[in-house]
């Protein structure tokens, strides 16, 4: 199975078709895997553009560029956009390129519908970006978009901002049953569930996570549409309704999407540290299982986003000490990565330096979780910059980074080349800087009592701010450099072995350097998964 | 799921029914007996608001009372329309502490019926309630909140 051709060639039968139609009309995995990936970077770009928008206002107390409703609209369209257009497309495009690889299948369950999920997203993205040009302009209600504020008090836009939550709900659980449907029935006869590799694993719970909470998104929606425009009074207090039920719903889908957005990182991650630590992943079934543990919890705990809606103290307790729990599966796979790379032949090429600053920020961003889940303390910290600190952490920092650290670990399989590792280095060390400049005084800000999603504010908080501004304008421009490593990879990288890392486990490295067109045809044998397996 | 999203309205409803989650108040339809502790005093705070340029002056007539925890009280709310047109609003209530709202019963409420209001009309509104001795011991205060909201004709 191992071919270590240097020239890579497509199937002699099916190759994919030629010119633009190729990627409208394409059915095939590892394509529609780049066009996922690729929209989810455009993306990023778009999203990290609102984020500079919101840096430069905040730069000086004071307003200097922008109209505050303006401010609202970059806020609101920033953290839709990161999430819905950003995170989740990368992770869906990360699942559809690996998991047919990792699980020796010859491509999705569904290709049909995969194409189909794809191409929903860009015009869902358009349909969303071009509320900016409408009177009354984007949604400026927050991505939380709370009732009475998205339904009495919203611009005409909000309509167009309903349906294309719709239509990324669509894509999402079509993308989440593929997913299913492939490591249920497609996965090589030999190969049993604890022999999968833990993305597979990871991905296949957060499929689930997501078939359970998008519709809960969907139904919150469609509550707001028939508010908005026929006459029902489901978040208005008038007509029997209540504000406070639309927040039980959207964190009912809220909370299960922040664990979407990490449980594949958690993945990507199980896979890199072990391959630069060069030791097998230590305690793999307690991943598994603290994978599925988190998962569970994950919908038991919404209430905690929400201590100041006036609970009785018995609900804040519960809801306190379900969040805490949550620390304890997380605190499992943490230990599980460092006694991973405890006495390990470590080397810190560019994906494991990735890993391993996720590793320590994630914790960080884990850690303030826990102060925000303290239901007193959690009055002081409410929608401060102390939040915002701590959900960028996890999310920048966390799934974002394992999806950087993703790109480089498997760069080298989907174009064959290798890419500048003296130019990632410094990309690395650019980027976790800037990042920490970015993201850490605003814990301070928050702790101190700045409040998020305010264009101005009083004095003391300035300097503070002019520091995070700085990190932010740093960390943005480093995405230049990285689109620079990331193309100068695929048109002049260095064509690279069928296993560019040698301490790589996984059926994916035994594929040619470039993963041919349609690859395992023929199922894997168990000798192969057994030696490819990281349950061992 | 979608299904699920739908039936949180009804089980929401009945949840803070039961626990008075959300301040959500119960009702009493007679004036039943409960065992009284004349010794026991709870003070009750009423306040009003109004939302979104509801035109209609509101207010409670006196700031709080003391009441004794199972026996009925009458509390009265003044409001005066300032326009010349007929006002209909819907008053919603809320109390605070939420672990109080389960054993703030009501016997009757201009909250239960939208009002209207005729021009320049000055209405005394009466509400009839009741403290259950069930209370939490260490809960000494009660605020009650009404939110006057406009209606549409």
């Amino acid at each position: 199975m191992t071919t270590a051709t240097t020239t890579s060639h497509d199937d002699h039968h099916h190759g994919p078709e030629k010119g633009l139609m190729r990627w409208v009309k394409t059915t095939n995995h590892k394509d529609i895997g780049s066009l996922y990936m690729w929209f989810a970077f455009i993306m990023l770009l778009v999203g990290g553009a609102f984020a500079m928008g919101i840096r430069a206002e905040l730069l000086q107390p004071g307003l200097q560029l922008m109209e505050p409703q303006f401010f609202n609209q970059l806020t609101t369209m920033h953290g839709l956009i990161m999430v819905f257009g950003a995170i989740m497309p990368a992770f869906v495009g990360l699942g559809n390129w690996l998991i047919p690889m990792m699980v020796g299948a010859p491509d999705m369950a569904l290709p049909r519908m995969n194409n189909w999920s794809f191409w929903i997203l860009p015009f869902a993205g358009g349909i969303l970006l071009s509320t900016f040009f409408m009177e009354g302009g984007a949604p400026a209600f927050g991505w939380t978009f709370y009732a009475p504020l998205s339904t009495t008090f919203a611009p005409d836009s909000t309509d167009f901002f309903i349906f294309a939550v719709h239509l990324l709900g669509f894509s999402s659980i079509m993308g989440a049953i593929n997913i299913i449907a492939t490591v249920l029935n497609m996965r090589a006869p030999e190969m049993k569930l604890m022999d999968m590799p833990l993305f597979v694993w990871t991905w296949l719970i957060t499929s689930f996570l997501l078939i359970g909470a998008m519709p809960v998104l969907a139904g919150a929606v469609t509550m707001m549409l028939t508010d908005r425009n026929f006459g029902t009074a489901f978040f208005d207090a008038t007509g029997g309704g209540d504000p406070v039920l639309f927040q039980h719903i959207f964190w009912f889908f809220g909370h299960p999407e922040v664990y979407i957005m990490i449980l594949p990182a958690f993945g990507v991650i199980s896979h890199i540290i072990p391959t630069f630590a060069r030791k097998p992943l230590f305690g793999y079934s307690s991943m598994v299982y603290a994978t599925a543990a988190i998962a569970f919890l994950s919908y038991i705990v919404w209430a905690h986003h929400m201590f100041l809606t006036g609970m009785p103290v018995a609900a804040e307790l519960y809801f306190m000490y379900a969040t805490m729990l949550i620390s304890v599966p997380t605190g499992v796979k943490v230990f599980n990565w460092i006694s991973t790379m405890w006495r390990g032949s470590m080397t810190f090429e560019a994906p494991m330096l990735w890993a391993i600053s996720f590793v320590f920020l994630f914790t960080i961003g884990g850690f303030s979780g826990l102060m925000l889940g303290i239901a007193p303390a959690d009055i002081q910290y409410h929608d401060t910059y102390f939040v915002v600190a701590h959900f960028h952490y996890v999310l920048v920092t966390g799934a974002l980074w394992s999806i950087i650290a993703a790109t480089f670990y498997w760069l080298p399989k989907w174009t064959g080349r290798m890419y500048n590792e003296g130019l990632a280095k410094v990309h690395f060390w650019w980027a976790v800087v800037s990042v920490n400049v970015l993201f850490f005084p605003q814990h301070f800000l928050g702790l101190a009592g700045m409040p998020r999603r305010i264009p101005d504010y009083s004095l003391q908080f300035a300097d503070f701010n002019l520091i995070s501004s700085i990190g932010g304008f740093a960390f943005g421009a480093s995405f230049i450099l990285l689109t620079y490593i990331v193309i100068d990879c695929i048109r002049n990288g260095k064509p690279t072995t069928a296993r560019p890392w040698e301490g790589a486990k996984g059926l994916e490295w035994t594929l040619e350097p470039k993963a041919q067109y349609h690859s395992f045809n023929t199922p894997p044998s168990r000798k192969l998964i057994e030696a490819e397996s990281q349950n061992s | 799921m979608f299904a699920f999203a739908y039936a949180m309205v009804p089980i929401y409803d009945v949840f803070c029914e039961i626990t008075g989650f959300n301040g959500t108040t119960g009702r009493v339809d007679t004036e039943q007996q409960y065992t009284v502790d004349e010794q026991r005093k709870i003070e009750v705070s009423f306040f009003a608001m109004t939302m979104g340029g509801f035109p209609v002056q509101f207010g409670p007539k006196v700031r709080s009372m003391m009441v004794v925890p199972g026996k009925f009280y009458t509390a009265s709310y003044i409001a005066k329309n300032n326009t010349g047109k007929t006002v209909i609003g819907q008053a919603i209530p809320s109390v605070a502490p939420t672990d109080a709202a389960l054993h703030f019963k009501k016997l009757e409420c201009f909250c239960f019926n939208r009002q209207a209001f005729k021009p320049h009309e000055e209405v005394e509104m009466t509400l009839r309630f009741v403290v259950e001795p069930e209370l939490d011991k260490r809960i000494k205060d009660i605020s009650l909140s009404y939110n006057f909201f406009k209606l549409d004709s």
